[in-house]
C-alpha cells in the first residue's frame, strides 16, 4: 500500500545509491528570468547540452513591470536580465512566452493553464511556490540554481525520499472562507517549519469539494508550512480540469492518460508518518498580523496577548513582529487601517480570486485613505477572460488599477511596491520583513478580505458587509 | 566546488528565529545574472539604514551601527550561529552566495528549511544544526578571540578551548564538501540508465513526452 507521494515518487526513481539519495527523473521545468541565468551561464562554462528542451517552459514573471508595457522594460538592470532569459532560450530553441505574447504571466499561473504539466509528472522550477501544481497531483517542488542547472545538463535530480504527512480537512468550508484562509490556519496550527521534510498530502470531503483554482492556492502556500510538496490526489475534477488545455494530450491518448491519472491517489491503508485533522466548519476568514505566515489570527479574533501561556516559546518574536508591523496587543483586527491593496501573486491571481473580488467592490468604491489598490491577473489569458466577463470595468469603476500580468507587488522586484511603513492587505504568500518593499507591512489575506479592506479602508469581517 | 577544510574562527551570534532568504539576500539584489558580489548585501535591510539597490557603491550607504556584524567582536568571523529554521522562505540560491561571498563558511542552527540546505551542499556552505543546549554553549563563547572554533568535518567536530561538539551530518552530503564534488558529473555517469528510463517511459506513458 502506497500513499500518492510513494507512487509519483517510485515512478520517477532511476537509481538508488548507498547513501540513501536517489536519481529522480523530472519531467517539466518551469523557468523564469530569476534563478535561471547563473545556471545557463554555468552549463555553457563547463560546455555541457540540455538534455531535454521539450521538457522546458520559459515565461518572464518576476521582474516584468505591470504597466505600460508597451514601453517596454525601463528599468535597465531588469532589462538585462529578461533579455538574457530570452537569449538562453533562444539560442537552446526552448519554448517560451514573451512579454507580448498572451499566455504570458506568473510561471505557477501559466504551467497549469497550458496543460503543459499534468498529473503523474514530475515538475520543479527554480522557485519555491512550486509546490503549486501538487493540486494536479503532480510532484512538484521548488529548487535552487544549481539544481537548475543540474537538471537542465541531466534531466534529474539527487533527492532524499521525504516522509508523507496527511492533512484531512473535514466539514463543510463556511461561506467567505477559502482556500487561502485553511492555508493561513493550517500553518498557523502547525507553523513554518510544521512540514519540513514532509511531503504533505490534503484530504478530505472539504478538499474534495475545492475548485482545481482552489487546491492551487492551497498547494501554493504548502512550502510556507516548511514542506516543499503539498499533494491533492486526482479526481474528475483534475481530469477535466486538464482536459482541452493546449498542451495536455488530446482524444485516444487523453483517455488512456486519464485511466492512468485515476490511479493517481493514496491506497486505502497506507501508511503516514504523521496525521493531522482539521474540522473547518466553524472557521472564520484569517490575516496575518506579524511578520511570517504563521502569526495568523481569525478575522473576528484579537490579536495576540504577549501575557498567553501558548506564546511563551515565541515571545521574543512576537514582539519583534509587533514593533516592526506597527501594532499592539491584543489589538482588534478591524482597527487595521491600510494603505495599499494588492490582489494578484500565483496564489490568488486567477479568475476565480478576481470573481469573487468583482462580487464584493461591485458598486462600491475603493476607500478615501487607501492610496492604490491594484489587481494583476496571473496570465493574460486570465486577463483575457476577466475583461470578457466585464470585471475589468467594475474594478476600474470602483477604483482599482488593472494591471498586466507578472509577479508584482508579491515581491516587488519590478516597480510595484510599498514605500516604507505602507501598510498592504495582500493576497500573495509572504509577509516577511521587507518582501514588498523595505520597511513594508504586510497583511496576507483571502482576495475576498483584501477587497472588503479596500472598500473600508480598514480589515472587516468580510461576512458582516456581505 | 571548492574543498572544504578544517578551519578556526570566531563565530557571530544573531538572536533570531526564522531568518528568512528575503532577509538574507533582498529582492532587488536577485537582478544579478552572476553568482558573485552579494557578500556586500548581506542581510541588506538590517545592515544599512538606507534602501540601496544592485549597483549602488554601498560603501557610501549609511550603516547601521546596531547591526550585529558590525560588532567588533564578530569581525572577521566565518561561523554564523543563528536561530531556529534559518534560510526559510524563496529559493533563492543567492542567500547561500551572499552568506559565502561575506565569508561565512558555516552556519548553526537547530533547524533549516529544506530548499535552503539543499543548497548550501551545491556550493561548499556547511550547515550544522544542533541542539538548543549545545547552541547555547557555542554563543557563550562566540566573538572572543580566545575562544576561537574549530569545525572538523572529516570528524564532525566542533572544538572550543574548553569542550568539544559531536555532530551529524549525512555520509554523501560530508563527501560533497570535503570532496568538492560536482553532482552533474557524477549524475551523466549514469546516462546510460537514465536514457533507458526514457524509453521505457516513452511506452508507458507517451504524453509525458510530448511537446
Ligand atoms: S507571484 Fe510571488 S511567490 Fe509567486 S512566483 Fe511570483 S514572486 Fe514567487
Amino acid at each position: 500500500m502506497k500513499t500518492l507521494y510513494d507512487k509519483l515518487w517510485d515512478e520517477h526513481h532511476i537509481h538508488s545509491f548507498d547513501n540513501g539519495y536517489s536519481l529522480i527523473y523530472i519531467d517539466r521545468h518551469l523557468i523564469h528570468e530569476v534563478t535561471s541565468p547563473q545556471a545557463f551561464e554555468g552549463l555553457k562554462q563547463a560546455g555541457r547540452n540540455i538534455w531535454s528542451k521539450k521538457s522546458i517552459m520559459a515565461v518572464p514573471d518576476h521582474n516584468v513591470p505591470t504597466k505600460m508595457r508597451e514601453n517596454g522594460i525601463k528599468d535597465p538592470i531588469s532589462k538585462i536580465q529578461v533579455d538574457a532569459l530570452d537569449k538562453n532560450c533562444k539560442n537552446n530553441n526552448l519554448l517560451k512566452f514573451d512579454l507580448e505574447d498572451i499566455r504570458q504571466g506568473i510561471v505557477h499561473v501559466v504551467g497549469p493553464e497550458q496543460g503543459i504539466l499534468l498529473p503523474g509528472m514530475t515538475v520543479v522550477c527554480g522557485d519555491s511556490h512550486t509546490s503549486t501544481h501538487g493540486a494536479l497531483a503532480a510532484l512538484a517542488f521548488g529548487i535552487g540554481t544549481s539544481e537548475v542547472e543540474h537538471v537542465l545538463a541531466t534531466q534529474c535530480l539527487l533527492q532524499k525520499k521525504s516522509q508523507n504527512m496527511n492533512i484531512n480537512v473535514v466539514g463543510e468550508m463556511p461561506n467567505y472562507f477559502y482556500s487561502k484562509d485553511l492555508a493561513l490556519l493550517i500553518i498557523s496550527k502547525i507553523g513554518t517549519a510544521g512540514g519540513t521534510g514532509f511531503a504533505i498530502e490534503y484530504t478530505g470531503n472539504a478538499i474534495r469539494n475545492l475548485s482545481m483554482e482552489a487546491r492551487m492556492t492551497l498547494c501554493n502556500m504548502t512550502i510556507e508550512a516548511g514542506a516543499t510538496t503539498g499533494l491533492i490526489a486526482v479526481d474528475e475534477k483534475t481530469i477535466s480540469y486538464v482536459n482541452g488545455k493546449p498542451y495536455a494530450p488530446k482524444e485516444e491518448e487523453f483517455k488512456k492518460a486519464s485511466e492512468y491519472w485515476r490511479d493517481l491517489k493514496s491506497d486505502e491503508g497506507a501508511h503516514f508518518d504523521k496525521t493531522i485533522e482539521i474540522d473547518v466548519s466553524k472557521s472564520s476568514p484569517m490575516i496575518t498580523w506579524g511578520t511570517s505566515p504563521e502569526m495568523a489570527v481569525a478575522v473576528d479574533d484579537k490579536l495576540p496577548d504577549l501575557d498567553d501561556e501558548r506564546f511563551i516559546s515565541k515571545r521574543d518574536d512576537l514582539v519583534n513582529a509587533f514593533s516592526y508591523m506597527g501594532l499592539k496587543e491584543k489589538q482588534n483586527v478591524n482597527s487595521i487601517e491600510l494603505d495599499k491593496i494588492f490582489i494578484g501573486s500565483c496564489t490568488n491571481s486567477r479568475i476565480e480570486d478576481l470573481r469573487v473580488v468583482a462580487d464584493i467592490v461591485k458598486n462600491k468604491k475603493v476607500a478615501k485613505n487607501i492610496k492604490s489598490a491594484i489587481i494583476v491577473p496571473g496570465s493574460g489569458l486570465v486577463k483575457e477572460k476577466a475583461e470578457k466577463e466585464g470585471l475589468d470595468k467594475i474594478f476600474k469603476k470602483s477604483g482599482f488599477e488593472w494591471r498586466s500580468p507578472g509577479c508584482s507587488m508579491c515581491l516587488g522586484m519590478n516597480d510595484d511596491k510599498l514605500s516604507e511603513y505602507e501598510r498592504c492587505a495582500s493576497t500573495s504568500n509572504r509577509n516577511f520583513e521587507g518582501r514588498q518593499g523595505r520597511l513594508s507591512r504586510t497583511h496576507l489575506v483571502s482576495p475576498a478580505t483584501a477587497a472588503a479592506a479596500a472598500i473600508h479602508g480598514h480589515f472587516v469581517d468580510v461576512r458582516e458587509i456581505i | 566546488m571548492r574543498k572544504f577544510k578544517t578551519f578556526e574562527s570566531i563565530a557571530a551570534y544573531i538572536d533570531r528565529k526564522n531568518i528568512d532568504t528575503d532577509a538574507i539576500i533582498p529582492k532587488q539584489y536577485l537582478k544579478a545574472v552572476t553568482r558573485e558580489g552579494f557578500g556586500e548585501n548581506l542581510f541588506d535591510d538590517w545592515r544599512y539604514l538606507e534602501p540601496g539597490n544592485l549597483g549602488d557603491d554601498h560603501s557610501l550607504r549609511k550603516k547601521n551601527p546596531e547591526f550585529f556584524l558590525y560588532n567588533p567582536k564578530y569581525r572577521g568571523a566565518k561561523i554564523l550561529i543563528a536561530g531556529d529554521n534559518f534560510g526559510c522562505g524563496s529559493s533563492r540560491e543567492h542567500a547561500v552566495w551572499a552568506l559565502m561571498d561575506y565569508g561565512f563558511d558555516v552556519v548553526i542552527s537547530t533547524s533549516f528549511a529544506d530548499i535552503f540546505y539543499n543548497n548550501c551542499f551545491k556550493n561548499g556552505l556547511l550547515p550544522i544544526a544542533l541542539h538548543q543546549q549545545q547552541i547555547n554553549k557555542l554563543i557563550k563563547v562566540t566573538g572572543s578571540n580566545e575562544n576561537l572554533i574549530t569545525i572538523d568535518l572529516s570528524n564532525q567536530i566542533i572544538q572550543t578551548k574548553n569542550f568539544e561538539i559531536k555532530f551529524n551530518i549525512d555520509a554523501r552530503r560530508k563527501e560533497v564538501l570535503i570532496e568538492g564534488i560536482d553532482d552533474i558529473s557524477e549524475t551523466l555517469k549514469l546516462s546510460d540508465k537514465i536514457k533507458d528510463y526514457e524509453n521505457k517511459k516513452a511506452l508507458k506513458t507517451p504524453w509525458m513526452f510530448n511537446s
